[in-house]
């Protein structure tokens, strides 16, 4: 049974290269539909579409790669936007604070799932479906259910003090030599979480944890520590995609993060076919969450009603689950 | 006299014969042992019995008459049922004793499609009632001990009209009062005309119990006799066959210091086990299946949390509920249950081969690939796994090589206590006398090693001393000059 000896295998091509070559079908019929769709402004307006978006994957992956799940990320999108907004809407107040505040509760957040899930074991899907309604509702409470947005009226009669501030707009809106700082944001983020993964002790432990949690235990491996890093990190890009939705919309829209979740999901789960890994992985799934972007931008240029989109993100996740699981029954037998 | 006969039983498993020609009677009204050591095909028989495999040749009757059984369900209508060891297969732990008891009627064809829970409260109760068990019918399942559950299992193979009966090591979970219960139960049946087979490694309640003995080795009869006409010495001559030699390339190496010491070593089978394992040293831990080796394996490690005990590697104590602990201090294992347990099979033959120590491979947090691969290639080599490369994933490998992968991946540790549990399971000849080499090769790198296992030869052949395990005790120490499989069956099975 040696590799290079396998007969080939048509389902093992698609699989390698499918989702490379939807998305490349999919921009050439778009283009040929309309031919603003391939044009840098609009390839921009993809990316900067997707980065939010892809934050919140790439956390979503360090779950699964643990072979957890995290169900919350997009309740701590709501919390981190609407709590973000309201520090300088609300209370005034500088840089350090409007990020520190956010990102704080973002790892609280994560270490809440960690003890529900680690700790106390409960079922991950269960524990992090709890708290996608804890903590939607504290963003709620929070907000009292108001987007927070600039001189808006507070219950006193009179407006909030603050606004929105330039430095942080700049984080949503601005751009570096022409590309939005977003998507600078995002390529960094998924270098840089791409590299750890791969090149560092702690990324392989962390997939060594997720490939086998006995085995890695009776090798010594620290596996409450490393699932607790994951579901911390899981939290914690999910309240910088926050943040970053916050400065990009210039409101702290509320339950913004509703439709993150599913966004996210999808985009983790494409990513685990991205070139055969066979494995969730950062590079994987920002070519997922490309592949939703492009599909999204397609789409609203077609004018297509807006309520169609979950039906065909909702086909996507299904055929990368059905791809994936496939492809583990397939090993299971060989 | 209704009498079940089963004649030249032949079964082969993937070419490999696991029955050849097997005749096996039981006759109504009489308890027949059934009897050999591991592997030798007792369970193999018995599932063809019930239905559970199908006989690639060879004929069962009842009273002469042909019968064909090809589906559990077949072996229930003609009256054969069985008792499990497994007792958790059988059940069902979410719903209650009295369902468990009258669940084939709960299931059969022509059961009501609505259920009479009075009547089937006052049923279960009843049966129970008739056995002299007092157990709540109310209860779940999930809330039952073991021994409870075991009785459960007899209670719904007994009320079912059954005519013969296979009980495969019932006494296994019970205390020795319960044990007596079964007895004074299996004596009721035996008496109202059912046949009942009766598996056990425990020899002297066989004595007690059986009126007749038959005992296979490997894939076949040796012999059947009345208990009257036979003794434990030569039931276990039988079981045994030949003493055979195997060729164990046993290097002596001299004995040095103390290295790992147990005391009181107490949790769920293990019930309070001493050891000491020296430098050089090769302590076998012998015992049938069932009698705590893996168990005790899992408490030294800190895989499963102790009860009680204490274990001190060069005088240092371990934490006892921390794999992480024993790894660190030098005492590694390698597991029984090698896909589930040790290694990763989704994962490189490198990542596998390097995941006990990366540190040692790793600068300023990241791993120095290189260094890692070389390791890789040299352990690869040194241990003569097959692969086609260090990155081919571990899954594909066989069983044999999975397993220089598993050992392989404590070799870049420091560790002075290597724990085997199993360690030749699944694993062709070839790949066997690799491992023996290997962990001979330990114990002249001055390691202490405890090799658990349940093939007799095999630790007789490898082992400097000998601890004989029998109901989570250790209940005999035999050196390797005095140890011979009788006299560790002997041991093994309860003798004293």
């Amino acid at each position: 049974m040696e590799a290079n000896t396998k007969p080939f295998s048509l389902f093992d091509l698609v699989y390698k290269y499918g989702t490379v070559a939807v998305i490349a079908i999919v921009v050439l019929l778009f283009s040929i539909v309309n031919p603003y769709f391939f044009t840098y402004d609009n390839i921009t307006d993809i990316l900067r579409s997707i980065s939010i978006v892809t934050f919140v994957a790439v956390g979503v992956t360090f779950s699964l790669i643990v072979g957890g799940f995290d169900l919350s990320v997009g309740s701590t999108v709501s919390l981190t936007t609407v709590v973000s907004a309201s520090m300088m809407v609300w209370y005034e107040q500088g840089p350090l604070v409007t990020l520190a505040v956010p990102i704080v509760l973002s790892l609280i957040v994560g270490l809440v799932n960690a003890f529900l899930a680690v700790k106390i074991r409960i079922m991950d899907m269960l524990a992090t479906l709890a708290m996608l309604y804890i903590v939607n509702g504290i963003h709620t409470t929070y907000s009292k259910g108001y987007s927070i947005y600039a001189n808006m009226p507070m219950q006193d009669g009179t407006n909030a003090p603050g606004k929105f501030q330039d430095w942080f707009l700049w984080l949503g809106q601005g751009e570096i030599l022409s590309v939005p700082v977003p998507v600078v944001l995002t390529f960094l983020l998924v270098a840089l979480t791409h590299v750890y993964l791969t090149y560092t002790r702690q990324g392989r432990m962390l997939y060594m944890t997720g490939g086998n949690l006995e085995a890695a235990r009776l090798s010594g491996i620290p596996v409450d520590r490393y699932r607790t890093l994951a579901y911390v990190l899981s939290a914690l890009f999910a309240g910088l995609g926050g943040i970053l939705l916050a400065a990009r919309v210039g409101t702290g829209q509320v339950s913004a993060g509703g439709s993150m979740l599913m966004d996210a999901v999808a985009a983790a789960f494409v990513g685990f076919s991205v070139f055969g890994a066979g494995k969730p992985n950062v590079f994987g799934t920002f070519v997922g969450a490309i592949l939703i972007g492009v599909l999204l931008n397609g789409m609203t240029m077609l004018n297509l009603p807006y309520y169609s989109y979950d039906i065909v993100k909702g086909i996507v996740l299904a055929v990368a689950l059905a791809v994936t699981y496939y492809q583990v029954r397939r090993k299971r037998r060989a | 006299m209704s009498t079940l006969h089963m004649q030249g039983i032949t079964k082969q498993f993937s070419g490999v014969p696991a029955l050849q020609g097997v005749d096996f009677e039981v006759k109504a009204g009489e308890v027949h042992a059934l009897l050999g050591a591991n592997g030798a095909g007792k369970s193999t028989l018995m599932k063809i019995l019930t239905g559970a495999y199908q006989a690639d040749g060879g004929s069962i009757s009842i009273d002469g008459t042909p019968v064909a059984i090809h589906t559990p369900q077949d072996a229930k209508a003609l009256g054969i049922q069985c008792v499990y060891q497994e007792v958790d297969t059988a059940l069902i732990p979410n719903l209650s004793v009295a369902e468990n008891i009258l669940m084939d009627q709960l299931v059969h064809k022509n059961a009501s499609s609505l259920i009479s829970w009075k009547r089937l409260f006052a049923e279960s109760a009843d049966i129970l009632r008739s056995f002299g068990f007092a157990i709540p019918v109310h209860k779940k399942v999930e809330e039952c001990t073991l021994s409870e559950k075991q009785l459960i299992l007899i209670a719904r193979a007994t009320v079912q009209k059954a005519k013969y009966v296979i009980f495969d090591e019932p006494t296994a979970p019970l205390s020795n009062k319960e044990s007596e219960r079964l007895f004074e139960i299996i004596a009721q049946l035996k008496n109202a005309g059912v046949g009942i087979i009766y598996i056990s490694h425990r020899l002297p309640e066989i004595f007690q119990l059986c009126d007749r003995i038959t005992i296979m080795r490997d894939g076949q009869r040796v012999a059947t006799t009345a208990t009257a006409d036979t003794n434990m010495d030569e039931v276990i001559s039988h079981m045994l066959g030949k003493s055979f030699s195997e060729e164990f390339p046993k290097v002596d190496v001299p004995i040095g210091e103390k290295l790992l010491e147990a005391r009181g070593i107490k949790g769920g089978k293990v019930r309070g086990a001493d050891l000491t394992v020296r430098e050089g040293e090769i302590v076998g831990v012998v015992g049938l299946v069932g009698a705590g080796k893996t168990e005790l394996a899992r408490l030294l490690f800190g895989a499963d949390p102790a009860e009680a005990g204490e274990v001190r590697l060069k005088g240092s104590k371990l934490r006892l509920d921390s794999p992480r602990d024993a790894v660190e201090k030098g005492l590694v294992l390698v597991p029984e249950e090698r896909r589930k347990e040790g290694i990763f099979v989704e994962e490189s033959v490198k990542n596998n081969l390097s995941v006990a120590a990366l540190s040692k491979w790793t600068g300023l947090g990241f791993v120095r690939q290189g260094l890692e691969a070389g390791h890789a290639k040299d352990l690869v080599q040194k241990l003569g796994v097959k692969t086609a490369n260090i990155g081919q994933l571990v899954g594909f490998l066989s069983g044999g090589n999975q397993q220089k992968v598993a050992i392989g991946k404590w070799l870049g540790t420091d560790a002075s206590i290597f724990l085997f549990d199993e360690p030749t399971k699944g694993v062709d000849i070839g790949a066997k006398s690799d491992i023996y080499r290997l962990i001979g090769k330990l114990a002249t790198e001055k390691k202490g090693i405890l090799y658990f296992s349940c093939e007799f030869p095999e630790v007789i052949g490898i082992a400097d001393r000998i601890l004989v395990m029998f109901e989570g005790k250790i209940v005999k120490e035999l050196t390797r000059a005095e140890a011979t499989q009788e006299l560790i069956m002997y041991y093994a099975s309860g003798g004293e």
